[in-house]
Protein backbone atom coordinates (compact mmCIF):
# COMPACT_ATOMS: atom_id res chain seq x y z
CA UNK A 1 0.00 0.00 0.00
CA UNK A 2 1.32 3.43 -0.98
CA UNK A 3 0.35 6.08 1.52
CA UNK A 4 0.94 9.82 1.22
CA UNK A 5 0.78 11.81 4.46
CA UNK A 6 0.60 15.59 4.06
CA UNK A 7 1.94 17.57 7.01
CA UNK A 8 1.88 21.24 7.93
CA UNK A 9 4.58 23.18 9.75
CA UNK A 10 2.74 25.38 12.22
CA UNK A 11 3.46 27.51 15.30
CA UNK A 12 3.26 25.56 18.55
CA UNK A 13 -0.27 25.59 19.99
CA UNK A 14 0.92 27.77 22.90
CA UNK A 15 2.71 30.33 20.68
CA UNK A 16 1.89 34.00 21.14
CA UNK A 17 0.89 35.30 17.72
CA UNK A 18 2.10 38.73 16.56
CA UNK A 19 2.73 40.29 13.16
CA UNK A 20 5.48 42.37 11.56
CA UNK A 21 6.02 44.47 8.42
CA UNK A 22 2.98 46.63 8.99
CA UNK A 23 0.91 43.59 10.01
CA UNK A 24 1.51 41.84 6.71
CA UNK A 25 3.63 38.91 7.97
CA UNK A 26 3.66 36.51 10.91
CA UNK A 27 6.41 37.40 13.39
CA UNK A 28 8.35 34.12 13.58
CA UNK A 29 10.75 35.39 16.25
CA UNK A 30 10.69 33.13 19.29
CA UNK A 31 8.06 30.82 17.80
CA UNK A 32 8.70 27.11 17.84
CA UNK A 33 7.19 25.25 14.91
CA UNK A 34 5.67 21.78 15.10
CA UNK A 35 3.97 19.24 12.83
CA UNK A 36 0.27 20.18 12.82
CA UNK A 37 -1.40 18.25 15.68
CA UNK A 38 -4.08 16.79 13.40
CA UNK A 39 -1.40 15.81 10.86
CA UNK A 40 0.38 13.95 13.67
CA UNK A 41 -2.69 11.72 13.99
CA UNK A 42 -2.70 11.12 10.20
CA UNK A 43 1.00 10.26 10.26
CA UNK A 44 0.65 7.87 13.20
CA UNK A 45 -2.21 5.98 11.51
CA UNK A 46 -0.34 5.92 8.19
CA UNK A 47 2.70 4.33 9.84
CA UNK A 48 0.50 1.75 11.59
CA UNK A 49 -1.17 0.78 8.30
CA UNK A 50 2.24 0.37 6.66
CA UNK A 51 3.34 -1.87 9.53
CA UNK A 52 0.14 -3.90 9.13
CA UNK A 53 0.04 -4.25 5.34
CA UNK A 54 3.52 -3.36 4.09
CA UNK A 55 4.16 -0.70 1.49
CA UNK A 56 5.46 2.82 1.96
CA UNK A 57 4.60 6.07 3.68
CA UNK A 58 5.73 9.23 1.92
CA UNK A 59 5.57 12.53 3.77
CA UNK A 60 4.68 15.62 1.76
CA UNK A 61 5.02 19.22 2.84
CA UNK A 62 4.30 22.32 0.80
CA UNK A 63 6.57 24.97 2.27
CA UNK A 64 10.04 26.33 2.69
CA UNK A 65 13.22 24.82 4.12
CA UNK A 66 12.47 25.88 7.71
CA UNK A 67 10.07 22.89 7.79
CA UNK A 68 12.87 20.35 7.23
CA UNK A 69 13.29 19.54 10.96
CA UNK A 70 9.58 18.66 11.14
CA UNK A 71 9.88 16.55 7.98
CA UNK A 72 12.87 14.71 9.51
CA UNK A 73 10.78 14.12 12.63
CA UNK A 74 8.07 12.54 10.48
CA UNK A 75 10.70 10.31 8.90
CA UNK A 76 11.93 9.38 12.39
CA UNK A 77 8.39 8.43 13.37
CA UNK A 78 8.29 5.91 10.53
CA UNK A 79 7.77 7.49 7.11
CA UNK A 80 10.03 6.08 4.41
CA UNK A 81 10.76 9.16 2.35
CA UNK A 82 9.69 12.75 1.98
CA UNK A 83 8.89 15.34 -0.64
CA UNK A 84 8.94 19.07 -0.01
CA UNK A 85 7.41 21.42 -2.56
CA UNK A 86 9.71 24.39 -2.13
CA UNK A 87 7.14 27.12 -1.96
CA UNK A 88 5.15 29.21 0.47
CA UNK A 89 1.59 28.62 -0.79
CA UNK A 90 -0.86 31.50 -1.16
CA UNK A 91 -3.87 29.69 0.23
CA UNK A 92 -5.62 26.32 0.62
CA UNK A 93 -6.38 26.12 -3.10
CA UNK A 94 -2.73 26.66 -3.96
CA UNK A 95 -1.63 24.06 -1.38
CA UNK A 96 -4.12 21.56 -2.79
CA UNK A 97 -2.89 22.05 -6.35
CA UNK A 98 0.69 21.33 -5.27
CA UNK A 99 -0.42 18.19 -3.37
CA UNK A 100 -2.61 16.98 -6.26
CA UNK A 101 0.29 17.37 -8.70
CA UNK A 102 2.56 15.18 -6.56
CA UNK A 103 -0.26 12.64 -6.11
CA UNK A 104 -0.88 12.47 -9.86
CA UNK A 105 2.78 11.77 -10.51
CA UNK A 106 3.01 8.92 -8.00
CA UNK A 107 -0.44 7.27 -7.63
CA UNK A 108 -1.10 6.68 -3.94
CA UNK A 109 -3.72 4.33 -2.49
CA UNK A 110 -4.40 6.57 0.45
CA UNK A 111 -3.77 10.28 1.06
CA UNK A 112 -3.95 11.24 4.72
CA UNK A 113 -3.74 14.67 6.33
CA UNK A 114 -5.06 16.45 9.39
CA UNK A 115 -8.64 17.71 9.38
CA UNK A 116 -7.23 21.26 9.30
CA UNK A 117 -4.01 23.13 9.89
CA UNK A 118 -3.89 25.02 13.17
CA UNK A 119 -2.54 28.20 11.58
CA UNK A 120 -5.09 29.00 8.90
CA UNK A 121 -7.79 26.55 10.12
CA UNK A 122 -9.46 26.29 6.73
CA UNK A 123 -10.23 22.57 6.82
CA UNK A 124 -10.73 22.43 3.05
CA UNK A 125 -7.48 21.05 1.59
CA UNK A 126 -8.61 17.38 1.71
CA UNK A 127 -11.80 18.21 -0.18
CA UNK A 128 -9.95 20.28 -2.76
CA UNK A 129 -7.36 17.53 -3.30
CA UNK A 130 -10.08 14.85 -3.53
CA UNK A 131 -11.95 16.79 -6.19
CA UNK A 132 -8.78 17.66 -8.12
CA UNK A 133 -7.89 13.95 -8.21
CA UNK A 134 -11.46 12.81 -8.82
CA UNK A 135 -11.54 10.54 -5.75
CA UNK A 136 -13.70 10.56 -2.60
CA UNK A 137 -12.67 12.59 0.44
CA UNK A 138 -13.92 12.30 4.01
CA UNK A 139 -13.28 14.35 7.13
CA UNK A 140 -12.98 14.43 10.08
CA UNK A 141 -12.05 10.76 10.28
CA UNK A 142 -11.79 9.27 13.78
CA UNK A 143 -11.39 5.60 12.84
CA UNK A 144 -9.81 3.96 9.81
CA UNK A 145 -9.53 0.22 9.23
CA UNK A 146 -8.64 -1.57 6.01
CA UNK A 147 -9.47 -5.16 5.12
CA UNK A 148 -8.51 -6.09 1.56
CA UNK A 149 -10.35 -3.69 -0.72
CA UNK A 150 -12.75 -2.60 1.99
CA UNK A 151 -12.12 0.56 4.00
CA UNK A 152 -14.11 1.11 7.17
CA UNK A 153 -14.28 4.73 8.29
CA UNK A 154 -15.93 6.43 11.24
CA UNK A 155 -16.18 10.17 10.93
CA UNK A 156 -17.59 12.85 13.18
CA UNK A 157 -20.84 14.44 12.09
CA UNK A 158 -22.90 17.07 13.84
CA UNK A 159 -23.73 15.56 17.25
CA UNK A 160 -22.51 12.08 16.52
CA UNK A 161 -20.61 9.65 14.35
CA UNK A 162 -21.11 8.15 10.89
CA UNK A 163 -19.74 4.72 9.94
CA UNK A 164 -18.93 4.24 6.26
CA UNK A 165 -17.65 1.51 3.99
CA UNK A 166 -15.57 2.80 1.10
CA UNK A 167 -12.83 1.64 -1.23
CA UNK A 168 -9.41 2.97 -2.14
CA UNK A 169 -8.15 5.41 -3.29
CA UNK A 170 -9.30 7.98 -0.76
CA UNK A 171 -8.30 11.34 0.70
CA UNK A 172 -8.95 11.58 4.43
CA UNK A 173 -8.76 14.44 6.91
CA UNK A 174 -7.89 12.91 10.28
CA UNK A 175 -8.41 13.73 13.94
CA UNK A 176 -8.19 11.89 17.25
CA UNK A 177 -8.77 9.16 18.25
CA UNK A 178 -7.71 7.64 14.90
CA UNK A 179 -4.38 6.76 16.52
CA UNK A 180 -2.05 7.77 19.33
CA UNK A 181 0.64 10.33 18.49
CA UNK A 182 4.01 8.63 18.03
CA UNK A 183 7.26 9.87 19.55
CA UNK A 184 10.40 9.13 17.55
CA UNK A 185 12.87 6.78 19.23
CA UNK A 186 16.66 7.05 18.94
CA UNK A 187 16.87 4.46 16.17
CA UNK A 188 14.21 6.32 14.22
CA UNK A 189 16.04 9.61 14.66
CA UNK A 190 19.29 8.09 13.41
CA UNK A 191 17.74 6.36 10.39
CA UNK A 192 15.74 9.47 9.47
CA UNK A 193 19.00 11.25 8.66
CA UNK A 194 19.64 8.94 5.71
CA UNK A 195 16.08 8.74 4.38
CA UNK A 196 15.48 10.63 1.13
CA UNK A 197 13.97 14.13 1.28
CA UNK A 198 13.36 15.31 -2.27
CA UNK A 199 12.81 19.01 -2.86
CA UNK A 200 10.73 19.87 -5.91
CA UNK A 201 9.70 23.21 -7.38
CA UNK A 202 6.01 24.25 -7.41
CA UNK A 203 3.59 24.55 -10.28
CA UNK A 204 2.50 28.13 -10.79
CA UNK A 205 -1.18 29.00 -10.48
CA UNK A 206 -3.44 32.02 -10.80
CA UNK A 207 -3.89 33.88 -7.54
CA UNK A 208 -7.28 33.09 -6.03
CA UNK A 209 -7.05 34.79 -2.65
CA UNK A 210 -4.46 37.10 -1.13
CA UNK A 211 -4.15 37.68 2.61
CA UNK A 212 -3.49 41.40 2.82
CA UNK A 213 -3.36 42.28 6.46
CA UNK A 214 -3.40 40.53 9.79
CA UNK A 215 -4.87 41.76 13.05
CA UNK A 216 -5.34 40.66 16.64
CA UNK A 217 -8.65 40.48 18.54
CA UNK A 218 -9.57 43.46 20.68
CA UNK A 219 -8.23 43.06 24.23
CA UNK A 220 -10.68 41.35 26.55
CA UNK A 221 -12.24 43.50 29.28
CA UNK A 222 -11.70 42.57 32.92
CA UNK A 223 -13.56 39.55 34.23
CA UNK A 224 -16.38 40.52 36.60
CA UNK A 225 -15.89 38.44 39.73
CA UNK A 226 -18.92 37.32 41.71
CA UNK A 227 -18.49 36.08 45.28
CA UNK A 228 -19.29 32.38 45.63
CA UNK A 229 -21.71 33.23 48.44
CA UNK A 230 -23.75 35.29 45.95
CA UNK A 231 -23.47 32.88 43.02
CA UNK A 232 -27.19 33.25 42.22
CA UNK A 233 -26.64 36.85 41.13
CA UNK A 234 -24.72 35.52 38.12
CA UNK A 235 -27.95 34.36 36.50
CA UNK A 236 -29.51 37.81 36.90
CA UNK A 237 -26.42 39.45 35.38
CA UNK A 238 -26.45 37.05 32.45
CA UNK A 239 -30.06 38.01 31.84
CA UNK A 240 -30.01 41.76 32.41
CA UNK A 241 -26.42 42.83 31.74
CA UNK A 242 -24.91 40.33 29.28
CA UNK A 243 -28.35 39.60 27.76
CA UNK A 244 -27.48 36.01 26.93
CA UNK A 245 -30.37 34.35 28.80
CA UNK B 1 -27.57 36.63 -11.01
CA UNK B 2 -27.77 35.76 -7.35
CA UNK B 3 -25.97 35.09 -4.14
CA UNK B 4 -26.40 31.38 -3.44
CA UNK B 5 -26.71 30.21 0.17
CA UNK B 6 -26.50 26.51 1.04
CA UNK B 7 -28.54 25.68 4.11
CA UNK B 8 -28.41 22.57 6.24
CA UNK B 9 -31.64 21.03 7.44
CA UNK B 10 -32.47 19.00 10.52
CA UNK B 11 -35.67 16.89 10.55
CA UNK B 12 -36.90 18.78 7.51
CA UNK B 13 -36.43 22.27 8.97
CA UNK B 14 -33.70 24.83 8.39
CA UNK B 15 -30.95 24.72 11.04
CA UNK B 16 -30.44 27.80 13.20
CA UNK B 17 -26.91 28.39 11.91
CA UNK B 18 -28.29 28.27 8.40
CA UNK B 19 -30.77 31.08 9.17
CA UNK B 20 -27.69 33.14 10.02
CA UNK B 21 -26.18 32.15 6.68
CA UNK B 22 -29.37 33.27 4.90
CA UNK B 23 -29.32 36.63 6.73
CA UNK B 24 -25.63 37.00 5.84
CA UNK B 25 -26.37 36.08 2.21
CA UNK B 26 -29.21 38.63 2.08
CA UNK B 27 -26.79 41.33 3.31
CA UNK B 28 -24.21 40.33 0.68
CA UNK B 29 -26.94 40.43 -1.96
CA UNK B 30 -27.82 43.98 -0.88
CA UNK B 31 -24.17 44.98 -1.24
CA UNK B 32 -23.87 43.46 -4.69
CA UNK B 33 -27.31 44.56 -5.89
CA UNK B 34 -28.51 41.02 -6.44
CA UNK B 35 -30.89 38.61 -4.74
CA UNK B 36 -30.27 35.76 -2.32
CA UNK B 37 -31.28 32.25 -3.37
CA UNK B 38 -31.18 29.32 -0.98
CA UNK B 39 -30.31 25.74 -1.87
CA UNK B 40 -31.81 22.90 0.19
CA UNK B 41 -30.93 19.27 -0.43
CA UNK B 42 -32.96 16.31 0.77
CA UNK B 43 -36.43 15.80 2.13
CA UNK B 44 -37.79 18.90 3.86
CA UNK B 45 -40.99 20.53 5.04
CA UNK B 46 -41.87 23.12 2.38
CA UNK B 47 -43.63 25.36 4.90
CA UNK B 48 -40.42 25.46 6.92
CA UNK B 49 -38.30 26.15 3.82
CA UNK B 50 -40.48 29.14 2.92
CA UNK B 51 -39.23 30.73 6.16
CA UNK B 52 -35.97 31.44 4.36
CA UNK B 53 -37.88 34.47 3.08
CA UNK B 54 -38.23 35.83 6.63
CA UNK B 55 -34.46 36.33 6.64
CA UNK B 56 -34.20 37.92 3.20
CA UNK B 57 -33.99 35.09 0.67
CA UNK B 58 -36.26 35.47 -2.36
CA UNK B 59 -36.09 31.92 -3.66
CA UNK B 60 -35.43 28.39 -2.41
CA UNK B 61 -34.15 25.73 -4.77
CA UNK B 62 -35.23 22.42 -3.29
CA UNK B 63 -33.78 19.11 -4.48
CA UNK B 64 -35.92 16.48 -2.79
CA UNK B 65 -34.12 13.42 -4.20
CA UNK B 66 -34.13 10.67 -1.58
CA UNK B 67 -30.43 10.06 -2.29
CA UNK B 68 -29.63 13.52 -0.89
CA UNK B 69 -31.30 12.89 2.46
CA UNK B 70 -28.03 11.73 4.00
CA UNK B 71 -24.97 14.00 4.11
CA UNK B 72 -22.72 13.37 1.14
CA UNK B 73 -20.05 16.02 0.58
CA UNK B 74 -19.42 14.92 -3.00
CA UNK B 75 -23.03 14.75 -4.21
CA UNK B 76 -23.80 17.93 -2.28
CA UNK B 77 -20.89 19.71 -3.99
CA UNK B 78 -22.12 18.52 -7.41
CA UNK B 79 -25.60 19.83 -6.62
CA UNK B 80 -24.24 23.15 -5.36
CA UNK B 81 -22.18 23.65 -8.50
CA UNK B 82 -25.17 22.93 -10.74
CA UNK B 83 -27.36 25.33 -8.73
CA UNK B 84 -24.69 28.07 -8.93
CA UNK B 85 -24.39 27.57 -12.68
CA UNK B 86 -28.16 27.63 -13.16
CA UNK B 87 -28.52 30.82 -11.13
CA UNK B 88 -25.38 32.53 -12.47
CA UNK B 89 -24.21 32.98 -8.87
CA UNK B 90 -20.99 34.87 -8.24
CA UNK B 91 -20.94 34.41 -4.48
CA UNK B 92 -21.68 31.15 -2.64
CA UNK B 93 -22.19 31.16 1.12
CA UNK B 94 -22.00 28.10 3.38
CA UNK B 95 -21.96 27.80 7.19
CA UNK B 96 -18.74 26.36 8.61
CA UNK B 97 -19.20 22.73 9.64
CA UNK B 98 -17.71 19.39 8.66
CA UNK B 99 -20.24 19.15 5.83
CA UNK B 100 -19.87 22.83 4.90
CA UNK B 101 -16.09 22.61 4.57
CA UNK B 102 -16.25 19.36 2.60
CA UNK B 103 -18.75 20.50 -0.01
CA UNK B 104 -17.35 24.03 -0.27
CA UNK B 105 -13.90 22.62 -0.98
CA UNK B 106 -15.06 20.23 -3.68
CA UNK B 107 -17.27 22.91 -5.24
CA UNK B 108 -14.34 25.36 -5.25
CA UNK B 109 -12.17 22.86 -7.12
CA UNK B 110 -14.94 22.19 -9.65
CA UNK B 111 -15.69 25.87 -10.23
CA UNK B 112 -12.08 27.09 -9.89
CA UNK B 113 -13.37 29.52 -7.30
CA UNK B 114 -11.44 31.31 -4.57
CA UNK B 115 -12.51 29.88 -1.22
CA UNK B 116 -12.16 31.52 2.19
CA UNK B 117 -13.15 29.46 5.22
CA UNK B 118 -13.76 30.86 8.70
CA UNK B 119 -15.15 34.21 7.48
CA UNK B 120 -16.05 36.60 10.31
CA UNK B 121 -17.25 39.71 8.47
CA UNK B 122 -19.45 40.93 5.67
CA UNK B 123 -17.42 41.59 2.53
CA UNK B 124 -15.85 45.00 2.01
CA UNK B 125 -16.50 45.92 -1.62
CA UNK B 126 -15.07 49.44 -1.50
CA UNK B 127 -11.94 48.63 -3.52
CA UNK B 128 -12.15 44.93 -4.27
CA UNK B 129 -13.87 41.93 -2.63
CA UNK B 130 -12.33 41.51 0.82
CA UNK B 131 -13.40 39.51 3.85
CA UNK B 132 -11.91 38.98 7.28
CA UNK B 133 -11.43 35.49 8.59
CA UNK B 134 -10.38 33.89 11.84
CA UNK B 135 -6.92 32.28 11.88
CA UNK B 136 -4.60 30.71 14.47
CA UNK B 137 -7.61 29.19 16.23
CA UNK B 138 -9.13 32.57 16.95
CA UNK B 139 -5.89 34.20 18.09
CA UNK B 140 -5.80 36.47 15.01
CA UNK B 141 -7.65 37.59 11.90
CA UNK B 142 -6.62 37.89 8.26
CA UNK B 143 -8.20 40.34 5.85
CA UNK B 144 -8.21 38.53 2.53
CA UNK B 145 -8.91 39.71 -0.99
CA UNK B 146 -10.69 37.18 -3.21
CA UNK B 147 -9.59 37.71 -6.80
CA UNK B 148 -11.46 34.95 -8.61
CA UNK B 149 -14.65 35.75 -10.49
CA UNK B 150 -16.66 33.30 -8.41
CA UNK B 151 -16.21 33.42 -4.64
CA UNK B 152 -17.01 30.85 -1.96
CA UNK B 153 -17.33 32.05 1.64
CA UNK B 154 -17.53 29.55 4.50
CA UNK B 155 -18.80 31.62 7.41
CA UNK B 156 -18.43 31.11 11.15
CA UNK B 157 -21.37 31.03 13.53
CA UNK B 158 -22.46 34.19 15.37
CA UNK B 159 -20.79 36.65 13.02
CA UNK B 160 -23.94 38.43 12.04
CA UNK B 161 -26.54 39.75 14.44
CA UNK B 162 -29.89 38.61 13.12
CA UNK B 163 -31.99 41.63 13.99
CA UNK B 164 -35.30 40.16 15.21
CA UNK B 165 -37.14 43.35 14.21
CA UNK B 166 -36.00 42.95 10.61
CA UNK B 167 -37.47 39.46 10.32
CA UNK B 168 -40.45 39.71 7.98
CA UNK B 169 -43.38 37.46 7.21
CA UNK B 170 -42.34 37.33 3.55
CA UNK B 171 -42.10 33.80 2.31
CA UNK B 172 -39.54 32.62 -0.19
CA UNK B 173 -40.69 31.17 -3.48
CA UNK B 174 -39.88 27.45 -3.59
CA UNK B 175 -38.73 25.92 -6.87
CA UNK B 176 -38.01 22.23 -7.39
CA UNK B 177 -34.42 21.60 -8.40
CA UNK B 178 -33.18 18.38 -10.00
CA UNK B 179 -29.41 18.11 -10.03
CA UNK B 180 -27.77 15.41 -12.12
CA UNK B 181 -26.32 13.00 -9.56
CA UNK B 182 -23.31 10.84 -10.38
CA UNK B 183 -23.27 7.20 -9.34
CA UNK B 184 -19.60 7.62 -8.46
CA UNK B 185 -20.58 9.95 -5.59
CA UNK B 186 -22.57 7.16 -3.96
CA UNK B 187 -19.99 4.37 -4.01
CA UNK B 188 -19.38 4.59 -0.28
CA UNK B 189 -22.11 3.08 1.84
CA UNK B 190 -23.25 4.55 5.15
CA UNK B 191 -23.41 1.57 7.51
CA UNK B 192 -24.60 3.27 10.66
CA UNK B 193 -25.15 6.69 12.16
CA UNK B 194 -24.72 7.06 15.91
CA UNK B 195 -26.57 10.21 16.71
CA UNK B 196 -28.00 11.08 20.10
CA UNK B 197 -31.28 12.64 19.00
CA UNK B 198 -32.08 13.95 22.46
CA UNK B 199 -28.85 15.89 22.80
CA UNK B 200 -28.49 19.50 21.74
CA UNK B 201 -25.78 19.79 19.12
CA UNK B 202 -22.69 21.62 20.39
CA UNK B 203 -22.19 23.45 17.11
CA UNK B 204 -25.79 24.69 17.09
CA UNK B 205 -26.14 25.37 20.83
CA UNK B 206 -26.79 28.87 22.15
CA UNK B 207 -25.66 27.86 25.63
CA UNK B 208 -23.02 25.30 26.59
CA UNK B 209 -22.17 24.07 30.08
CA UNK B 210 -18.80 22.38 30.08
CA UNK B 211 -16.78 20.48 32.67
CA UNK B 212 -13.12 19.78 33.29
CA UNK B 213 -11.00 17.75 35.65
CA UNK B 214 -12.31 19.89 38.50
CA UNK B 215 -15.49 17.81 38.30
CA UNK B 216 -13.32 15.05 39.85
CA UNK B 217 -14.94 12.08 38.10
CA UNK B 218 -17.73 10.97 35.76
CA UNK B 219 -19.94 10.11 38.72
CA UNK B 220 -20.02 13.78 39.71
CA UNK B 221 -21.48 15.14 36.46
CA UNK B 222 -25.11 15.35 37.60
CA UNK B 223 -24.98 18.94 39.00
CA UNK B 224 -23.55 20.09 35.67
CA UNK B 225 -26.21 18.18 33.72
CA UNK B 226 -28.90 19.69 35.96
CA UNK B 227 -27.74 23.22 35.17
CA UNK B 228 -27.54 22.40 31.45
CA UNK B 229 -31.04 20.96 31.56
CA UNK B 230 -32.43 24.03 33.34
CA UNK B 231 -30.78 26.32 30.78
CA UNK B 232 -31.67 24.17 27.75
CA UNK B 233 -27.94 23.96 27.13
CA UNK B 234 -25.64 21.48 25.44
CA UNK B 235 -22.90 19.87 27.51
CA UNK B 236 -19.20 19.81 26.68
CA UNK B 237 -15.91 18.91 28.30
CA UNK B 238 -12.18 19.54 28.19
CA UNK B 239 -9.72 17.19 26.47
CA UNK B 240 -8.41 15.48 29.65
CA UNK B 241 -11.98 14.59 30.55
CA UNK B 242 -12.68 12.89 27.21
CA UNK B 243 -9.21 11.27 27.28
CA UNK B 244 -10.12 9.77 30.67
CA UNK B 245 -13.45 8.56 29.22
CA UNK B 246 -15.38 10.52 31.80
CA UNK B 247 -17.41 11.96 28.93
CA UNK B 248 -17.81 10.89 25.26
CA UNK B 249 -15.30 12.18 22.72
CA UNK B 250 -17.95 14.09 20.78
CA UNK B 251 -18.27 16.44 23.80
CA UNK B 252 -14.56 17.39 23.67
CA UNK B 253 -14.27 21.13 23.03
CA UNK B 254 -10.91 22.62 22.08
CA UNK B 255 -8.25 22.99 19.48
CA UNK B 256 -8.26 19.30 18.60
CA UNK B 257 -11.91 18.81 19.43
CA UNK B 258 -15.03 20.74 18.51
CA UNK B 259 -14.84 24.51 18.13
CA UNK B 260 -17.92 26.22 19.45
CA UNK B 261 -19.38 29.71 19.33
CA UNK B 262 -22.40 29.87 21.66
CA UNK B 263 -23.91 33.00 23.16
CA UNK B 264 -23.01 31.70 26.61
CA UNK B 265 -20.23 29.27 27.59
CA UNK B 266 -20.09 28.17 31.24
CA UNK B 267 -16.82 26.42 32.14
CA UNK B 268 -16.93 24.37 35.35
CA UNK B 269 -13.64 23.19 36.84
CA UNK B 270 -11.69 23.89 33.65
CA UNK B 271 -8.40 25.71 34.18
CA UNK B 272 -8.30 27.13 30.65
CA UNK B 273 -5.34 25.64 28.79
CA UNK B 274 -4.65 27.57 25.60
CA UNK B 275 -5.81 24.57 23.54
CA UNK B 276 -9.21 24.68 25.26
CA UNK B 277 -9.49 28.44 24.81
CA UNK B 278 -8.87 27.97 21.08
CA UNK B 279 -12.11 26.01 20.94
CA UNK B 280 -14.27 28.52 22.80
CA UNK B 281 -12.97 31.96 21.90
CA UNK B 282 -15.83 32.49 19.46
CA UNK B 283 -18.27 32.53 22.43
CA UNK B 284 -20.10 35.80 23.09
CA UNK B 285 -20.01 35.49 26.88
CA UNK B 286 -17.80 33.22 28.97
CA UNK B 287 -18.44 32.29 32.61
CA UNK B 288 -15.72 30.50 34.57
CA UNK B 289 -16.28 28.66 37.84
CA UNK B 290 -13.09 27.37 39.42
CA UNK B 291 -11.74 27.01 42.94
CA UNK B 292 -8.28 28.20 41.82
CA UNK B 293 -8.28 32.01 41.61
CA UNK B 294 -5.13 31.79 39.45
CA UNK B 295 -6.80 29.62 36.77
CA UNK B 296 -5.83 31.19 33.42
CA UNK B 297 -9.40 30.86 32.16
CA UNK B 298 -10.44 33.84 34.31
CA UNK B 299 -8.37 36.08 32.00
CA UNK B 300 -10.58 35.07 29.06
CA UNK B 301 -13.84 35.19 31.02
CA UNK B 302 -16.56 37.83 31.22
CA UNK B 303 -17.84 36.59 34.59
CA UNK B 304 -16.03 34.49 37.16
CA UNK B 305 -16.77 32.76 40.43
CA UNK B 306 -13.97 31.41 42.61
CA UNK B 307 -15.35 28.48 44.55
CA UNK B 308 -16.38 24.85 44.72
CA UNK B 309 -18.35 23.84 41.61
CA UNK B 310 -20.34 21.30 43.62
CA UNK B 311 -21.68 24.06 45.87
CA UNK B 312 -22.13 26.65 43.13
CA UNK B 313 -23.81 24.59 40.39
CA UNK B 314 -26.96 23.70 42.42
CA UNK B 315 -27.33 27.38 43.39
CA UNK B 316 -27.18 28.41 39.73
CA UNK B 317 -29.64 25.69 38.72
CA UNK B 318 -32.09 26.86 41.36
CA UNK B 319 -31.65 30.49 40.25
CA UNK B 320 -32.43 29.53 36.65
CA UNK B 321 -35.53 27.60 37.77
CA UNK B 322 -36.67 30.62 39.80
CA UNK B 323 -36.30 32.75 36.71
CA UNK B 324 -38.52 30.61 34.51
Amino acid sequence: MKILVCITNVPDTTAKITFTDNDSKLNKNGIQHIIGPYDDYALARGVELKEQFGGTVTVLHVGEADADPQIRKALAIGADDAIRVNYNPLDSYDTAIQIARIAEQNTYDLILMGRESIDYNSGVVHGLVGEMLGIPSYSPVMKLDIDGDTVKIAREIDGGKEHLTASLPLVLGCQEPISEWKIPNMRGIMTAKSKPLVVVEPVTIDEMTIPEKYSLPAPKGACKMIPASEAETLIKLLQTEAKVL
Amino acid sequence: MSVLVFVEIDNGSIKKTSFEAIAYGAEVAKLTGETATVLVLGKADLTELAKAGHYGATKVLHASDEKLTQENGMAYADSLVQAAQQEGSKVIIISKSGLGDAMAARAAAKLKAGIVSGVTSLPDLSESFKVTRSIFSGKAFATTEIKSDLKILVIRKNIIEVDESSITSTEAQIEPFTPVLRDSDFKSAIDKIEKASSEISLTEADIIVSGGRGMKGPENWQPLLDLASALGAATGCSKPVSDLDWRPHHEHIGQTGIKVAPNLYIACGISGAIQHLAGVNGSKCIVVINKDPEAPFFKAADYGIVGDVFEILPKLTQAVKNLR
